[in-house]
């Protein structure tokens, strides 16, 4: 198996700031804008895009952590790390623009999941998508508002996404099965 | 409304909660003692999660949809039946719940007779709570279908002492080296001998206190054997309770009495019962706990239940989120 | 003339103090001669080549339950006496714990006659002691020896009154026929299930102390002094138990008594599954649920003492075979007692090869000794002296094979040996000249040798 770097901290800190001044013009500013990080890796993305929208603007963003363990369509099948960390969003989401935040886009149904979630916390005015990574395949109909990067992959590949905050580093890579013959 | 993050520079994993490496690898629930700590530590964070569940208004999640949860008690029971059951709805589970002290079991039907209808009827997890010890052990060796153990016998209540490692735990912040006195009848204590096994898991010393004829015989011999040298015996409550971080009284039945164990309930009331002088013996603002119902009263005085040490309403609470996550990691979790 | 030739086994009889590999003819039901292997041999119609196997006289079982009349269900004469054969006994002795029990005539009579036409082995019924098992009134003792009983107990239950034990020994004493108790002090065993221990209270289930067993067989030894009864203590399963028997055989009170193969090999901690420190899964384990039941190391080590040194006499398999249905439930509610009769011998055979006891002293607890205990009014049985009865057991000692309980010719599968490999198995078994089982790879030759 190769492990190959695609995205260096540069890359994805110019993601980033992108994707916030991105928020920022299609909401119109930074009122009413609830920034909610998917479990694990986005919830860090999350703190960082509101540390940007909030030295743009000067406005802080309220930020939440969302886990969508208690909303997967695919309970029989629970990972080796079936932790359950708690949802926390600070704030009341009624009337608000949600903006869910995610490293790797893929199927669509964490995001679907995480609509779920999000909808039995209340009622919000829109629900916005952010990802770092979209790689494609999807299996819902369901669309990012704000991509910082498109990496087109096989099914048989998989996007590695590195925080600093969870992994020591800032990196995204690509893992490649070995060709057929190889041992 | 809490303030923003105010973080710009992205820090290391200190500021999230740690990656649990636990995996499950129980089908069924039947007992602590063969729990790691890891394992005990998982339902505890995950009961975190379900905690937050029932903040909301809604105290809803889908996550078990579609599943079907059956309870099947030999005894009678309200808080640990509503419990389990409340667990499994707010997790979107299809609940049934059997009495059967009043089914076909007073026509003679065998356990596993029972078992095997109900699993046929497609029930994915089974509570059970039964007056043998052991009688969820065959369900568990012939039944395919899930079973938590809700209180069998005199042997192990192991929901109810995860609800109390859960509740120690958020006023303590652990339970390594804290003292921990359980008191009463421990020959016939499922919640004894549950808690022996998860508190010392958790690195507590407990301390077994009550009169020798409510002490199992070959209960020093059984702590020498699974080498639980957290775990000691006393007699004397005095001894027993000094610098306590937790006293949790037992519940005692008046049959114990009536059967010739105890010469008087006066008499245990005298030496053991939990009141304010006692428990001053214990460390200051020590939590007192009970598995319920109580007998105020006999075990346990009418003030201490009612003090501010007294932490018995929160078990109740804490355990729908401990039975939500048993739920949830047992519908699951198969091993990798 | 029907002349079975048993030839080149090693024939092990200590009842004459044999051990030596020879050839062994039987006539007319009887054991004919014996000698060392020679070429000069009398014609037979039959021969069995032993070469390779041990040949002893037929195992004699003290201590079995037959359940006929009353509960077929469980096992009957036929299919218990069936597995007694294929387990290497020539001889069973039945408890009369049946339905109706065995307190009178008309239902010893009545095992007799069944035994008589459908029994594989000889059956000696022994009577209970009291009406009923009831423990209160004497049986006819008198003519229920004369019908034939080899013992009178009512096993299965002690008798508790202390008074009524007396006068029973009392009135046996002119019988020559011994008195069998179940040992087992009610007040203190009390709904127990299981031995009182550091298991049943990490189980959380109601013990049987020691002494509940160690007290009545005090008080029954006490009584055998007082009267001169002759007394034989069913199963001893304790330490304590062999101490007082040893005490009082040093003191010549005529006091006998057995224990069981599971008694000798498996622990307390059997309930708790086959494999120590297992998956807790197979904690509760009905298999291992029996009375007396099972104790500690130090009793086993104890008992296997007392084998060594004639405190205990004999080992009887107090077989006890159960329907599926009364052990496949609850651990407190499930019945007690191992269907024994098929796996005693290759469990013994498990002491024999880890040098616990020797294979003489095996021999022995299983013919001459309890042969002594049942007297000679039945033939002289437990011996190969010529002119006794041909009941006559070969086996191969270093054979494996793996316990399957399906194969059991018992009604009772109800055993913690399930799966487990032994060492040592029974290749043939003749009572009275007939041979009543044998193993599919030890070959007969008929017509002339």
């Amino acid at each position: 198996m190769a492990e190959r770097t695609l995205l260096s901290p540069e890359d994805i800190r110019r993601a980033l700031v992108r994707i916030a001044h991105e928020i920022i013009e299609r909401n119109k500013g930074a009122g009413d804008i609830v920034l909610v990080g998917m479990q694990t890796r986005g919830v860090p993305l999350a703190k960082r895009l509101a540390a940007s929208i909030q030295e743009f603007e000067d406005l802080p963003v309220p930020t939440g952590s969302l886990d969508i363990s208690l909303y997967r369509d695919d309970l029989s099948r629970l990972p080796l790390k079936p932790l359950v960390h708690p949802t926390d969003i600070p704030v009341d989401i009624t009337d608000k623009h949600i903006v869910l935040v995610d490293d790797v886009f893929y199927t669509g149904r964490s995001i679907r999941a995480a609509m779920d979630a999000i909808m039995d916390l209340g009622r919000p005015r829109t629900i916005q998508l952010a990802v770092l990574v979209d790689r494609g395949h999807r299996e819902l109909p369901i669309r990012a508002d704000y991509v910082g990067k498109n990496i087109p992959t096989s099914r048989s590949e998989e996007i590695k996404v590195y925080v600093t905050e969870v992994d020591g580093e800032d990196k995204v890579t690509i893992i490649t099965p070995d060709k057929e013959g190889a041992t | 409304m809490r303030p923003a993050e105010q973080t710009i520079q992205p820090k290391t994993s200190d500021t999230l909660p740690p990656l649990s490496t636990a995996l499950w690898r129980h089908h069924h629930v039947l007992d602590l003692d063969d729990f790691s700590r890891e394992e005990i530590e998982l339902v505890l964070d995950i009961a975190d999660a379900m905690a937050e569940v029932l903040q909301r208004e809604v105290k809803r999640v889908p996550t078990l949809r579609g599943r079907t949860v059956v309870t099947m008690f030999y005894e009678p029971s309200t808080r640990t039946r509503a419990s389990f059951e409340l667990a499994a709805k707010n997790l979107s589970a299809d609940t049934v719940n059997l009495d059967a002290t009043r089914s076909s079991v007073t026509k003679g039907e065998s356990l596993l007779d029972t078992l095997r209808t109900i699993q046929a009827l497609g029930a994915d997890i089974i509570i059970m709570r039964h007056h043998h010890s052991g009688a969820p052990y065959i369900a568990a060796r012939y039944i395919n279908a899930s079973i938590i153990n809700a209180g069998d016998g005199w042997h192990a209540h192991p929901s109810q002492a995860l609800l109390d490692i859960y509740t120690i735990h958020k006023h303590l912040g652990g339970l390594t080296d804290r003292k921990i006195v359980i008191i009463g009848d421990i020959t016939h204590s499922r919640v004894a001998r549950s808690n022996i096994w998860g508190m010392s898991t958790m690195g507590a010393k407990v301390v077994l206190c009550g009169p020798p004829t409510l002490l199992p015989p070959g209960l020093k011999e059984f702590i020498v054997h699974c080498r639980l040298s957290q775990v000691s015996v006393e007699t004397e409550i005095e001894a027993a309770i000094k610098d306590a971080d937790v006293v949790m009284p037992l519940r005692l039945q008046v049959e114990r009495q009536q059967s010739g164990l105890l010469p008087s309930l006066r008499e245990y009331v005298q030496l053991y019962q939990i009141n304010g002088p006692r428990l001053s013996l214990a460390r200051p603002g020590a939590l007192v706990m009970h598995p319920g119902p109580m007998n105020e009263g006999i075990e346990i005085s009418p003030e201490v239940a009612r003090s501010t040490q007294s932490v018995i309403e929160e078990q109740v609470t804490n355990g729908v989120a401990v039975r939500m996550a048993l739920l949830y990691l047992v519908a699951g979790g198969k091993s990798s | 003339m029907t002349r079975i030739l048993i030839r080149g086994g090693h024939i092990i009889d200590p009842s004459q103090n044999l051990d030596a590999i020879g050839d062994l003819s039987i006539k007319d039901g009887k054991v004919e001669w014996l000698g060392t292997h020679n070429a000069a041999l009398p014609e037979a119609e039959t021969v069995l080549n032993a070469a390779g196997l041990i040949v002893t006289p037929g195992f004699i079982d003290l201590h079995c339950h037959l359940r006929q009349p009353g509960f077929e269900d469980a096992e009957t004469i036929a299919t218990g006496t069936l597995a007694a054969a294929r387990g290497g006994f020539t001889t069973v002795c039945c408890m009369p714990n049946t339905q109706p029990p065995l307190d009178s005539l008309a239902s010893v009579d009545y095992v007799k006659q069944v035994a008589s036409t459908e029994g594989y082995v000889r059956v000696l019924p022994i009577a209970s002691i009291t009406r009923g098992r009831k423990g209160l009134e004497l049986v006819e003792m008198d003519e229920l020896a004369k019908a034939g009983v080899v013992a009178f107990s009512d096993d299965g239950e002690p008798v508790s009154s202390s008074r009524v034990m007396r006068l029973a020994m009392e009135y046996a004493t002119r019988l020559g026929v011994p008195i069998i108790d179940h040992c087992e002090d009610k007040g203190l065993s009390q709904d127990g299930v299981m031995n009182e221990g550091w298991v049943s209270a990490r189980l959380g289930l109601r013990g049987i102390p020691a002494a509940a067993e160690e007290v009545m067989v005090a008080r029954d030894i006490r009584l055998a002094e007082l009267t001169g009864a002759r007394l034989h203590i069913a199963h001893v399963s304790t330490r304590g138990s062999v101490e007082i028997i040893r005490h009082a055989r040093e003191k010549g009170i005529a006091v006998t008594a057995e224990v069981t193969p599971h008694h000798l090999l498996l622990t307390e901690e059997r309930v708790m599954g086959s494999e120590p420190g297992n998956n807790t899964l197979f904690h509760y384990d009905t298999s291992a649920k029996v009375n007396p039941p099972l104790r500690t190391r130090d009793d086993t080590t104890a008992l296997i003492k007392g084998i060594k040194d004639s405190t205990i006499d004999a080992i009887a398999t107090d077989h006890a075979p159960h329907t599926l249905v009364d052990k496949l439930c609850e651990f407190n509610i499930a019945a007690f007692g191992i269907s024994g009769l098929e796996t005693a011998f290759g469990c013994l055979m498990l002491l024999v090869h880890n040098k616990e006891i020797d294979l003489i002293t095996l021999v022995s607890l299983l013919t001459c000794k309890p042969a002594k205990i049942i007297g000679n009014k039945f033939g002289e049985l437990g011996t190969l002296r010529p002119g006794c009865p041909a009941d006559i057991t070969l086996f191969d000692p270093d054979r494996e094979w793996v316990v399957d309980s399906r194969t059991f010719a018992s009604k009772g599968k109800n055993t913690p040996f399930e799966g487990q490999t032994l060492k040592g198995k029974i290749m043939a078994t003749i009572v009275q000249g007939k041979i009543v089982y044998r193993d599919a790879a030890l070959k007969l030759k008929t017509g002339k040798a």
